[in-house]
């Protein structure tokens, strides 16, 4: 018998009861209620990011990104020191390294700072949903020294059971909800900021 | 080695036990902050349980259903009866293509697997990537903790370690300039390896897809730059539908760390393009696990942590102690069915104080199956011979009143008489931490016949 038969047999054979499946947990009271409103999911989610080590930009619109990204202290590295800049959101034309999905790892170790759109924000976890399908390359939000995710503002729920009622099946290859720049603490449990990934993440709201 | 002579060797260091008491505990608090402050907490625990025991009632099914969605995805599925069989899959994955430089994430199942010493005794370099698990691989010993691996030692010690193996200077203990150095020598890592392999937190049988949570990001780095993924995963990962991620990861960090959710939860479909991506389905005791009705839930488990740093034992004997894989009240109850002669003292290092049961995210009934382990490890024959005349002679006294009540005027007046010195050596090993209590002035016994006169016949 194969492994897969065997084991499949197994399981079948420990005959463990049937119970129907439980309800998931509706969203939180507040949203249920309908009292939470844009505004305050907005400001409760830049709240939590900046719990978990990231930084909430409000911008008026996209109109002001690119210099608030010019602004970034990552940029300024990466212009001094000739490291990379790379950008995959749609009008923002501002990468100096070409990334694509044959980048050698040699090239991508070469980004300072990434700017990369966010599908949608979680307000109860600071989490922002990235997707393959808006990456030149899937390495790019881990290797890059700095993150930077532009997130627009109306894109917000509540909390997980809203965000995976957005996320039906089928899903990218791809995709992940980044919380916060890259953290450790397993050094005498000491919170250290930049363990192997970004060493900052800064969310523009648009 | 017993757990308690284990935890004796750990205890002998009194400073390093407060100290590792308290930053456990620490981890306990803040876990509890987030479990307050989410409203429907309890619920969500419910769900969770539910989901998991239907899960269960219908395990070989999803697992089918998740086969078939993962290899449309352009996965390939493999299976595993047991270690052994895991390995030589993995080996036989990195030799196809020639790989030796393997970067890893955290996997509590290939520390169970011991996979590291195989792979490395088959020329296959393995770096563990997680800095916790990266610190215990060069200090040439398992992680003392499922969560954080390397709880257990302090900052200078740490500093020691990475002088002599990663070259930073002599003294330097400062967690930051530490992690600092460890970042770029795992950098290399990354950037230089042939395959990644990661474990697997949630595996959803309506997609077909692969769920790794880390806090470092460095399951991500390994997957996206790595042309191979192996994600290994026991059976009893697999969910149903993908909305049910809400609950688990709602659940999850909050009581890991005290996070509202890691740093990074990655949903992995399919491979990266031109990549392959394996997926290794592993047996190693599941099914038997799966067959004893009085244990089974202890697969609904998924390794959050909660129950070892609530718990009063683990936080002061240490991860070490208890010679399993898994330490904490999780280790206890799986272990025995893993070896039960091996294992058969573990059930019995727990006070019972039930928190384990309390903290946990799928309602494990962790203190239930210490007791019922007890109860069943005693049928087996497998307890010491000192625990097993102990049980005769208790068990013969207390269903006797008249030789109870003989017994405890005998052990009050010795109380009272003889010389502690020797009732204590006469009381070991009960008194090597303990003093023996004063002899009370009189009996309840005594006391029940004066004030109620006759009374009920006790
Ligand atoms: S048994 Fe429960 S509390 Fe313990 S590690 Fe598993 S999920 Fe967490």
């Amino acid at each position: 018998m194969s492994a897969r038969d065997a084991i499949l047999a197994a399981v079948r054979r420990a005959a463990v009861p049937q119970v129907a499946l439980p309800e998931v947990p509706d969203a939180w009271p507040a949203v249920r209620a309908g009292t939470a409103s844009g505004a305050d999911l907005a400001r409760r989610f830049s709240e939590v990011l900046e719990q978990v080590g990231g930084t909430a930009v409000e911008l008026n619109g996209m109109g002001a990104l690119a210099a608030a990204v010019a602004d970034l202290p990552a940029a300024r590295v990466a212009r001094e020191s000739g490291r990379g800049i790379v950008s995959s959101v749609p009008r923002l034309a501002i990468s100096t390294l070409v990334i694509g999905p044959d980048a050698p790892r040699a090239r991508l170790d070469q980004v300072e700072l990434a700017i990369i759109p966010g599908r949608m924000g979680v307000a109860e976890n600071g989490a922002i949903w990235v997707s393959e399908e808006d990456l030149p390359h899937r390495a790019l939000p881990f290797v890059a020294q700095h993150l930077a995710i532009v997130l627009p503002r109306g894109e917000i729920v509540a909390d997980l059971h809203a965000a995976y009622r957005r996320l039906r099946p089928p899903l990218p290859g791809y995709g992940v909800f980044i919380s916060g720049p890259s953290k450790t603490a397993d050094i005498e449990q000491a919170l250290v900021i930049g363990a192997q990934g970004p060493k900052s993440l800064t969310v523009f709201l648009v | 080695m017993n757990h308690s002579k284990a935890a004796a060797a750990f205890l002998a260091d009194q400073p390093r036990v407060s100290w590792h008491d308290q930053a456990v505990w620490a981890v306990r608090a803040k876990r509890d902050l987030q479990a307050h402050s989410t409203p429907g907490w309890e619920r969500l625990r419910e769900a969770a349980a539910g989901i998991k025991a239907h899960t269960m009632g219908r395990l070989a099914d999803y697992l089918e259903e998740f086969e078939g969605n993962a290899t449309r995805n352009g996965a390939v599925v493999h299976w595993a009866r047991d270690a052994a069989e895991h390995n030589r899959i993995v080996l036989g994955i990195l030799r196809a293509r020639g790989a030796t430089r393997l970067v890893k994430s955290k996997s509590m199942l290939t520390e169970e697997c011991g996979l590291n010493a195989f792979l490395e005794a088959n020329g296959v370099t393995v770096t563990d990537t997680d800095l916790g698990e990266r610190i215990v691989q060069l200090a040439g010993v398992p992680p003392s903790h499922i969560v954080m691996p390397a709880i257990h030692l302090r900052q200078d010690e740490v500093g020691d370690l990475f002088h002599r193996l990663l070259g930073t200077p002599k003294g330097l203990s400062d967690p930051t300039q530490l992690t600092a150095a460890a970042r770029l020598h795992l950098r290399e890592r990354f950037l230089a390896c042939d395959a990644a392999l990661t474990g697997v937190n949630f595996a959803v049988a309506e997609t077909g897809g692969l769920v790794v949570v880390t806090n470092e990001g460095n399951a991500d780095l390994g997957i996206t730059l790595a042309p191979v993924h192996i994600a290994s995963m026991g059976i009893e990962k697999l969910i149903p539908r993908l909305d049910h991620l809400g609950v688990f990861l709602r659940l999850l960090a909050r009581s890991a760390t005290g996070q509202p959710i890691s740093a990074y939860t990655t949903h992995i479909h399919s491979p990266r393009a031109g990549g392959e991506l394996h997926i290794v389905i592993v047996d190693n005791g599941r099914t038997a696990q799966l067959a004893r009705p009085a244990f089974r839930r202890s697969l609904h488990c998924i390794r959050c942590g909660a129950c070892l740093n609530t718990c009063p034992v683990f936080r002061r004997s240490g991860g070490y102690s208890y010679g399993y894989v898994l330490p904490g009240p999780i280790g206890q109850v799986l272990a025995p069915g893993a070896d039960a002669r091996a294992h058969r003292d573990l059930p019995f290092a727990s006070s019972l104080c039930l928190s384990c049961g309390d903290v946990c995210p799928v309602q494990v009934d962790l203190p239930d199956q210490l007791y019922r382990w007890r109860q069943q490890l005693g049928d087996a024959g497998l307890l010491s011979l000192r625990k097993r005349a102990a049980m005769k002679v208790a068990g013969w006294v207390l269903a006797r009143p008249w030789a109870y009540e003989r017994t405890a005027k005998l052990a009050r007046w010795a109380l009272r008489v003889w010389p502690r010195r020797v009732l204590a050596a006469l009381a070991r090993p009960y008194t090597v931490d303990r003093e023996l209590p004063e002899a009370p002035a009189e009996a309840f016994r005594d006391w029940y016949r004066k004030h109620r006169g006759r009374g009920p016949a006790l």
